[in-house]
């Protein structure tokens, strides 16, 4: 699932496990709620101990970038392990300039 | 290609099945001796059309979704998922890149995953009838071991 933390203004979303349909919700709710009550100029998605994901985990990225977008802050995307580039490359979701 | 191992899978359509399935199926395909890679591109495409049978073939009620995989002498898996639910009106729209009917935080990306990570992605469906998809890959090794 999912470990935040909130420090000088960045909130940094640590996920782990596996992301699908099934788990994407509570990360998303875990994640907002962090995100509107610390109103973070940065969110941080690191992915460095997610060890599978679908689209379903696209989704959830596309979604934080509105919602981040929407408070005024940044998101960005870290620690892809090698594993789930693939997807990553595919999603696109490199044009949106978050990954790092 | 003769058919050497098969197995049937019945569930319902509950969100908490999706990696149940998926991890079943990968457990199924382990005789093929199949790379991390590969093993993780099955999985994920099985998990996008168990997902697809739980949130668009039953929308407000559950059903049951099947899965059935064959594995051939040649390293040759052939798996398919089928729901009984809704169905799809135009299977090539629903296949496009980024369509999706769903309003919730779906990608649209589903059938563009089971595309690029396996050989071969085949839709079948009628509209109040239900959808089957098949998944095709080709295991080279696994034909290779076997001779
Ligand atoms: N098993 C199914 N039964 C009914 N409709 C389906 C099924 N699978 C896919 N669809 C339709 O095809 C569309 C595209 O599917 P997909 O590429 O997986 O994207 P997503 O699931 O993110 O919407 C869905 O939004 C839905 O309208
Ligand atoms: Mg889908």
């Amino acid at each position: 699932m999912v470990d935040m933390t909130y420090k000088n203004g960045v909130v940094t979303a640590k996920l782990y496990g596996e992301i699908d349909h099934h788990i994407a919700p509570r990360i998303r709710g875990d994640i907002d709620a962090q995100c509107e009550h610390s109103r973070p100029s940065r969110l941080v998605l690191d992915f460095g101990k997610v060890g599978f994901m679908d689209s379903s985990g696209i989704g959830l990225v596309m979604g934080r970038y509105r919602m981040i977008s929407l408070l005024g802050g940044k998101l960005e995307v870290v620690n892809v392990p090698p594993n789930l580039q693939k997807i990553f490359v595919l999603s696109g979701l490199e044009k949106l300039g978050v990954m790092k | 290609m003769k058919t050497v191992n098969e197995m049937k899978l019945s569930f319902i359509s509950k969100s908490a099945n999706e990696s149940f399935a998926r991890s079943a199926v990968a457990a199924f395909l382990l005789p093929l001796d199949p790379t991390v890679a590969e093993i993780a591109d099955v999985k994920t495409a099985v998990s996008e059309a168990v997902t697809n049978a739980v949130v668009h073939a039953y929308p407000d009620t559950f059903g049951t979704v099947i899965i059935e995989a064959k594995l051939t002498d040649k390293g040759h898996a052939v798996i398919k998922i089928r729901d009984r639910g809704v169905g799809i009106p135009d299977i090539k729209q629903a296949m496009e890149p980024l369509y999706t009917t769903s309003t919730d935080e779906r990608a649209g990306l589903g059938f563009a995953v089971m595309q690029s990570f396996m050989d071969n992605v085949k839709v079948r469906s009628t509209v109040g009838k239900g959808t089957t998809v098949t998944l095709e890959k080709n295991f080279i090794r696994a034909a290779y071991g076997q001779k």
